[in-house]
C-alpha cells in the first residue's frame, strides 16, 4: 500500500510537471492522456465485461460535437458560426471561452452517458460478434449521419472556438494538457475504484459465462448497462477535450473516426493486456510512441503500417504486455506457483 | 426530405427495378460471406475491400483498352490467388480462434488494402465505361442502363455455376463436409487446410466478379469497401447461413430499401441508412430471440 502511494505520487508529480519539463511535447502528451482515457474505458467493456465494442467512438464523437456546439451556442448563433467556416466573425472573450468549455465538457460527458443508457438495453442484449458488428455499424452510421446535418457543419467540418488571447500558444498547450491530464486522473481513480468492488467481479462473471451469472441471480443487463454508461461518460469527456485540442471537427475523419481512433482504443487495450488495470495505460503509451514514430518516419505509409500492426498484435500478441509479464513472472502478480505442477504442464505440452 | 416517390409512381418502379438489380449484386457478395462464415467460422471485414480490388482489375483492363466486361473472367482468377495468398499469410492463424480475433485481424487487412489501393490507383472515384447504352421502359419513364441488367445476369450465372459446383464436384462436397463438422471431415480424409484455402479463394473470386461488375455499373473508390462488408453481413444474418434463396431475396430487399432511402432521405444519408438498418435488424433479432428464451451459440 505504501509502495503504491509513492508510485502514484511520483506519477502525479511527473504528470503535473511534464509540460514544463518537455515543453515541445505538450500536444503529444495531451493526446497521450486522451488515448489512455479511451483505452481505460474500452477495457471496462472489452476487457472486464467481454463485450468487444467498436462503438465507443460513438460517444467520443458525440462528446466532441456536443462540447463544441455548446461552447459556441451559448454565446453565438450556431448555424451562422458553422456557415462562416473558419473565419473569425465571432470571437470568444476569455471568460466566454472558459465558461463555454466548462459547460460544454459537462454536457459532453452527461449526454453520451444518457444515450448509452437509452440504447444499452437493446444493444447489449446482443452477444459476441453480433455485438461487435452492431457497434461498428453504430459508429459508422453516426459518422455518416452527422456528415449530413447542416447545423454542425455537415461535410465541410466544424471549427471549434480558437483559444482566447491569453498567453498565446504556450498557455493553450498547458491548458489543454492540464485538462486532459485531469480527465486521465479522474478516469484512473474511477476505474481503480471500480476494480476493487464487487461490480468488477460481476463484470468478470459476465465475461466468463453470462448465462451462469444470470442463473446465479445477477441482473446481468443492469450491470452491463451501468458498465457501458461509465465508458460513455469518460469517452464523451475525452472527445470534448480532443475537439478543443484539435480545433477542427470533421464527421468521419476526426469525430467518428472508426478507422483510426475507434480501432486505436481496441488495439491499445489489447497491446497492453485486456482485463488489467495497468495494461491499457502501458499499451496506450507504447502505442502512441510507436505510432508517432511511424507517422513521422513513414509519412504516407502510416495506414499500411497500422494495418500490419493490427494483424501482428492480434494474431501473435493477443495477451498483451501485461499478459506476457504475467506468464513470465507469475509470482509478481500474486499467483502461487507450484513448480511440480508447472513442470508437468510443460511436459504435457 | 423529398416525397417525390409517392407523387410519381413511376419513380417507385424505377427505384424497385434499380434496387433489385443492385440487390442481386449484393447477394453475390453475401454468398461469399456466408460461405466463409459457414465453413471457416470467420467474419471477414475485408470482404468489401476484396470487392473494390476486383473492381480495380476491371478498371485497369478498361484503361488498357480491353472491354471491362472481360474483367468478369479475369478478376475472379486473379482474386482467387489473392484470396489463397491471404489465407496462407493471415487467415489460417485466425480460423480456430475467437470470432472477435478474426474481425479485428481482417479489420487490419481492410485498412492495409484500402491504403495500398489508394497508393496504387489514386483516391479518385473511377468507373469503367462499358458503352452498353440504356433501355427505356414505359414510355421512357423508367431508365435502366444495360450494364445493370448485364451485371445482374452475370451475377445470377455465377451464383448458379457455384451452386452446381458445390453440389456436384469433389471439392464442393469436401467444403460442405467441412462446414458440417471439420473434425469429422478431417478423420474421413479431407485435407481441411486445403479446403479452407479453397473456400477463401472462392470467396475472393466471387468478390472479384462482383467488383468487376460494380466498376462497370457504378463507381469504385479505395475507401468504399466497408459498406459492402456491412451489406453482405446484413444479408447473411437476415437470411441465415446456408439459405441461398433467402440470401438472394434479402439481397434484393436491401437493394430496394437503399434506392428508396436514396430518394426519400437524400443521397448523403444513403450509407448512414444502410448502417442504421444493420443496427435495427440486429436489435430486432435480439428481441425476437429473447422472447423465445433461446440463444444462438
Amino acid at each position: 500500500m505504501n509502495k503504491n502511494l509513492i508510485l502514484y505520487t511520483a506519477i502525479l508529480i511527473f504528470g503535473l510537471s511534464a509540460p514544463f519539463i518537455l515543453p515541445a511535447f505538450k500536444v503529444q502528451l495531451s493526446i497521450l492522456c486522451v488515448l489512455i482515457v479511451l483505452a481505460l474505458t474500452w477495457n471496462i467493456q472489452g476487457g472486464e465485461m467481454g463485450y468487444n465494442t467498436f462503438g465507443n467512438i460513438l460517444f467520443y464523437g458525440l462528446g466532441m460535437y456536443l462540447c463544441a456546439s455548446v461552447q459556441v451556442g451559448m454565446f453565438f448563433p450556431l448555424a451562422e458560426w458553422t456557415e462562416s467556416g473558419g473565419e473569425k466573425t465571432f470571437v470568444h472573450t476569455p471568460a466566454q471561452f472558459f465558461q463555454g468549455m466548462a459547460v460544454g465538457l459537462v454536457v459532453a460527458a452527461v449526454i453520451p452517458t444518457i444515450v448509452a443508457g437509452l440504447i444499452g438495453y437493446s444493444i447489449l442484449g446482443l452477444r459476441g460478434h453480433y455485438f461487435a458488428i452492431c457497434t461498428l455499424g453504430l459508429g459508422v452510421a453516426a459518422g455518416e449521419i452527422s456528415g449530413g446535418i447542416e447545423i454542425i457543419g455537415a461535410g465541410q467540418g466544424f471549427t471549434t472556438p480558437p483559444f482566447p488571447d491569453v498567453g498565446g500558444l504556450e498557455a493553450r498547450g498547458e491548458f489543454f494538457y492540464l485538462l486532459s491530464f485531469g480527465a486521465l486522473v479522474l478516469t484512473f481513480i474511477t476505474v481503480r475504484a471500480i476494480y476493487s468492488t464487487r461490480f468488477k467481479l460481476i463484470l468478470n462473471a459476465i465475461r466468463d459465462n453470462e448465462d451462469k451469472a444470470e442463473a446465479m441471480g445477477i441482473q446481468t443487463m443492469k450491470y452491463k448497462i451501468i458498465g457501458w454508461m461509465i465508458s460513455a461518460f469518460f469517452c464523451g469527456l475525452a472527445g470534448g477535450i480532443m475537439g478543443g485540442l484539435v480545433g477542427y471537427i470533421d464527421s468521419t475523419d476526426v469525430a467518428f473516426d472508426g478507422r483510426e481512433m475507434g480501432v486505436f482504443m481496441v488495439l491499445m487495450a489489447i497491446l497492453g493486456g485486456k482485463g488489467t488495470l495497468w495494461g491499457p495505460v502501458i499499451g496506450a503509451t507504447v502505442f502512441h510512441i510507436f505510432k508517432e514514430g511511424f507517422w513521422t518516419f513513414f509519412l504516407g505509409w502510416q495506414y499500411v503500417a497500422l494495418g500490419i500492426l493490427i494483424v501482428v498484435i492480434v494474431i501473435y500478441f493477443p495477451e498483451g504486455i501485461m499478459g506476457w509479464l504475467r506468464e513470465k513472472y507469475p509470482e509478481k502478480f500474486g499467483e502461487v506457483v507450484d513448480e511440480a505442477d508447472r513442470k508437468a504442464q510443460i511436459e504435457l505440452k | 426530405m423529398d416525397f417525390m416517390v409517392f407523387q410519381y409512381p413511376m419513380i417507385s418502379v424505377q427505384a424497385c427495378l434499380d434496387g433489385i438489380l443492385l440487390g442481386i449484386l449484393f447477394a453475390l457478395i453475401a454468398y461469399g460471406m456466408a460461405l466463409q462464415w459457414g465453413v471457416m467460422n470467420i467474419i471477414n471485414i475485408a470482404q468489401g475491400d476484396l470487392v473494390i480490388l476486383g473492381g480495380y482489375i476491371a478498371y485497369f483492363m478498361y484503361l488498357f483498352g480491353i472491354h471491362p466486361a472481360w474483367g468478369v473472367i479475369v478478376a475472379p482468377i486473379i482474386m482467387y490467388f489473392v484470396g489463397v495468398g491471404l489465407y496462407k499469410l493471415v487467415i489460417n492463424k485466425v480460423v480456430d480462434r475467437d470470432l472477435f480475433i478474426s474481425i479485428l485481424a481482417t479489420f487490419g487487412i481492410s485498412i492495409l488494402f484500402m491504403q495500398l489501393m489508394n497508393f496504387a490507383f489514386g483516391a479518385d472515384v473511377v468507373l469503367a465505361n462499358s458503352g452498353y447504352g440504356t433501355t427505356f421502359l414505359f414510355d421512357s419513364a423508367v431508365v435502366l442502363p444495360n450494364s445493370k441488367i448485364f451485371s445482374a445476369f452475370v451475377s445470377i450465372l455465377f451464383a448458379i455455376c457455384l451452386v452446381i459446383y458445390m453440389k456436384k464436384s469433389k471439392l464442393g462436397r469436401a467444403i460442405r463436409a467441412t462446414a458440417q463438422n471439420a473434425r469429422a471431415a478431417k478423420i474421413l480424409g479431407v485435407d481441411t487446410e486445403k479446403v479452407y484455402a479453397a473456400t477463401f479463394g472462392i470467396n475472393a473470386a466471387l468478390c472479384g466478379v462482383a467488383g468487376a461488375l460494380i466498376s462497370i455499373t457504378f463507381t469504385i473508390h479505395p475507401y468504399m469497401g466497408l459498406p459492402y462488408t456491412i451489406r453482405s453481413f446484413m444479408i447473411v444474418i437476415v437470411a441465415g447461413l446456408g439459405n441461398l434463396p433467402g440470401v438472394a431475396l434479402s439481397g434484393m430487399g436491401l437493394g430496394v430499401f437503399e434506392e428508396f432511402a436514396d430518394y426519400i432521405l437524400g443521397t448523403e444519408f444513403r450509407i448512414g441508412a444502410v448502417f442504421l438498418l444493420l443496427v435495427l435488424i440486429l436489435v430486432y433479432r435480439r428481441f425476437k430471440l429473447s422472447r423465445k428464451r433461446e440463444y444462438l451459440k
